[in-house]
């Protein structure tokens, strides 16, 4: 049954023990992705996406952080892996790339070298060899003049020429995962759509499993098969692509979509926008983490501030950690969010 | 870039010129306006006590105490630059480039002193900066990535002691335990050339090279311990780590690497600053350098000795900051020389 998905994450948790206390940074998360797929995990800073994605890569191994649950990885469990067997997997088997690629690169080597180093790492071949692969990765990533910009150094690119190089050295030894964390939140917005489509172009070429990470729902619309929601290190909303845009059932999601940056739409006149700030995550709110955000509290008859809604399926694989109904939310959903919305559009 | 070393080589040679000015000024144009005559000065070099009027004046002549000061200094450039002829009174001396001129006491040239010393200094500084940079930056290194660890006090405490510690009071009590009460190092004033006896030049030179570079390891040891501790946390460390990264290659080719930068300017400074004279440690080790040298020359008030020291430490320091600033932009392709 393990090796039936991909990637498997099941009850992931990563606490940081800390003087203020333990920080719960990923609290009980568990979500599945199949090669060739996408899933966007969406969520405010601070809401464990990042800590989440560092410790599939292993990360966090060998640090101060408590990590438990399960990460299975084409039919092998890292969380209980060697660090040294999870690092000969790192850069092969699963990659990353990081949202700010001029602090994410060694200022004191060329890009060529950083690249032919993440090859050289994983394949026993020659420094000419390397370049040679190197080169042609830069090319496909659509660096111009590929050979001359080898030699080039990080602080010598353009923002975006810097993802593109980073997405070249995350992807030089064809890996089965990557993971994307906001790979277009240091861009400008014309270059974050190039970014977007090359990885788009990329991910099927490459047939990887790709997880864009983002506080930005429209980043993953065009792009997601699936959308975890994440709130205060756990999900609160999980689905495909359609059922988080078109019958979102939890209030926190309806937050980010009302809060959508939209280039026809002034910040000002966002519809919903999240008051208030994210939660602790050493004091976590009593009840539901969002409780105190939240405009339907009042209609859980007090439950929202005592009980931790479940993470429970509501039709066809969606899954939703709220105390409302199926058919409260629903009908919240219809008649007081979706027009208020479309009104804006 | 190549415009760049030629405007330094004249900043440098500029500084040259600025400090023999100096140390000139120090040692005539001062006392001088203080009303001590040429007669007064030229007392001092006679070399015997109630010389007569004439003998003084003599001797002031033939040092040229009489010229004018411009003359002097133009006189001492030249012979750097040309070499110059000395009338002993029998015949003249041929005293060729660079010359330093002669000794006012001893009467020997002074650039064939410096040059016997020299190597005493070279191998004192050469030798202890090999330990104090491996030891410095090794310790630095393991103390940041075990921060707090025992290794990290302890290594930390034993470095702000190495700091503030004279070095006349380490040498000496490293001479008089491991020299004098157990013998296992040479005792003070013991040096063998290396081109005489290698290991008898590393045996004599052990415990100047240990005493001096644990002054200067202990705050390198900081220096990179602080350098560490910034670049290890650094986004492109996670990079690295994310390539799949073996720990040692990340720490040293990633983490290192990106800390050396600040190590290599004060390297560079500190040794060039040391062959100029390691004036404590050759005093206190009893090492005939040119430290030793130049605080013998200021003791009894000689010149040309005073200035061949100072001109050749000022050389060092000035072509080691050339140096440093042109490593700098081999250690750090963002900086650019132009
Ligand atoms: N090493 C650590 N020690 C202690 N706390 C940590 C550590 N790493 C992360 N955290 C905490 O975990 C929480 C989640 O951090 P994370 O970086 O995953 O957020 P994020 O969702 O990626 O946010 P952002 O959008 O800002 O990147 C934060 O509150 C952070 O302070
Ligand atoms: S459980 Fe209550 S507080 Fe939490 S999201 Fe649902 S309605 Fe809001
Ligand atoms: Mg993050």
């Amino acid at each position: 049954m393990t090796d039936e998905h991909f990637l498997d994450v099941k009850d992931l948790r990563i606490h940081f023990p800390t003087d203020d206390g333990l920080v719960k940074s990923v609290d009980g998360l568990s979500f599945h992705l199949e090669r060739g797929k996408t899933l966007g995990i969406v969520g405010e800073s601070g809401s464990g996406k990042s800590v989440t994605s560092l410790g599939i890569l292993g990360l966090h191994k060998g640090g101060h952080a408590k990590i438990s649950g399960e990460i299975w990885l084409d039919g092998e469990e890292l969380v209980s892996a060697s660090l040294d067997h999870v690092r000969s997997l790192r850069g092969k088997k699963m990659a990353m790339i990081f949202q700010d690629p001029l602090s994410s690169m060694h200022p004191y080597y060329s890009v060529g070298d950083q690249i032919v180093e993440a090859y050289r790492v994983h394949n026993k071949v020659t420094k000419q060899v390397a370049r040679k692969h190197a080169i042609d990765m830069l090319d496909r990533v659509g660096i111009p003049q590929p050979e001359r910009r080898f030699d080039s150094y990080p602080h010598e690119f353009s923002g975006g020429m810097r993802q593109r190089a980073m997405i070249a050295m995350a992807l030089v030894n064809n890996p089965d995962l990557l993971i994307a964390d906001e790979p277009t939140t240091a861009l400008d917005v014309t270059v974050q759509a190039q970014i977007l489509d090359l990885m788009r172009d990329l991910q099927r070429d490459f047939n990887a499993a790709l997880i864009i990470i983002t506080h930005d729902l429209g980043v993953v619309a065009e792009l997601s098969d699936d959308i975890l929601v994440m709130y205060g290190g756990k999900a609160i909303e999980y689905g495909t692509g359609a059922d988080i845009f078109e019958r979102p059932e939890h209030p926190y999601t309806w937050g980010l979509l009302g809060s959508m940056p939209r280039l026809d739409r002034e910040p000002t006149e966002r519809l919903l926008p999240i008051k208030g700030s994210p939660p602790s995550l050493i004091n976590v709110p009593s009840g539901c983490a969002f409780h105190p955000r939240c405009a339907f509290e009042p209609r859980t008859h007090g439950k929202g501030k005592s009980e931790v809604p479940e993470l429970i399926e509501s039709e066809g694989g969606h899954l939703v950690r709220c105390h409302l109904t199926r058919d409260e939310r629903r009908a919240i959903w219809e008649t007081e969010i979706k027009p208020n919305l479309e009104a804006t559009l | 870039m190549v415009t760049y070393i030629i405007r330094r080589l004249i900043a440098a040679v500029l500084m040259l010129v600025i400090v023999s000015i100096a140390t000139f000024s120090i040692f005539f144009v001062i006392p001088r306006a203080a009303g001590v005559t040429a007669s007064d000065f030229a007392n001092r070099y006679v070399g015997v006590k109630g010389a007569t009027a004439e003998t003084v004046k003599a001797t002031a002549e033939k040092l040229g105490f009489y010229d004018p000061l411009v003359v002097q200094y133009g006189r001492w450039v030249k012979g750097i630059v040309a070499g110059s002829e000395f009338d002993t009174g029998v015949d003249v001396e041929h005293c060729p480039a660079p010359c330093f001129g002669y000794s006012f006491i001893t009467k020997q040239p002074v650039w064939p002193d410096l040059l016997d010393r020299l190597p005493v200094t070279l191998s004192l500084a050469v030798g202890a900066s090999v330990i104090w940079l491996v030891t410095g930056v090794a310790t630095g290194v393991l103390s940041a990535l075990r921060r707090g660890s025992i290794f990290d006090r302890g290594a930390m405490t034993v470095a702000l002691a190495g700091v503030s510690l004279p070095i006349f009071f380490t040498g000496i009590v490293s001479l008089v335990f491991f020299s004098y009460k157990f013998g296992i190092t040479a005792p003070g004033g013991s040096y063998t050339p290396i081109t005489e006896n290698p290991a008898e030049w590393a045996y004599d030179l052990i415990l100047p090279w240990i005493t001096l570079a644990f002054l200067l390891s202990a705050a390198y040891a900081r220096l990179t311990r602080a350098g560490m501790l910034e670049t290890m946390s650094e986004d492109y460390i996670r990079t690295a780590r994310a390539k799949g990264l073996r720990e040692p290659r990340v720490i040293v080719k990633h983490g290192l690497r990106a800390a050396l930068t600040p190590i290599v300017t004060i390297f560079g400074l500190d040794l060039g600053l040391l062959l100029g004279g390691a004036i404590l440690t050759e005093t206190t080790f009893s090492l005939n350098g040119i430290g030793k040298y130049g605080v013998h020359a200021i003791a009894v008030g000689d010149l040309p000795q005073i200035l061949g020291v100072t001109t050749v430490a000022t050389f060092f320091v000035v072509f080691a900051n050339l140096a440093v600033d042109l490593l700098y932009a081999v250690v750090d392709p963002r900086v650019r020389l132009g």
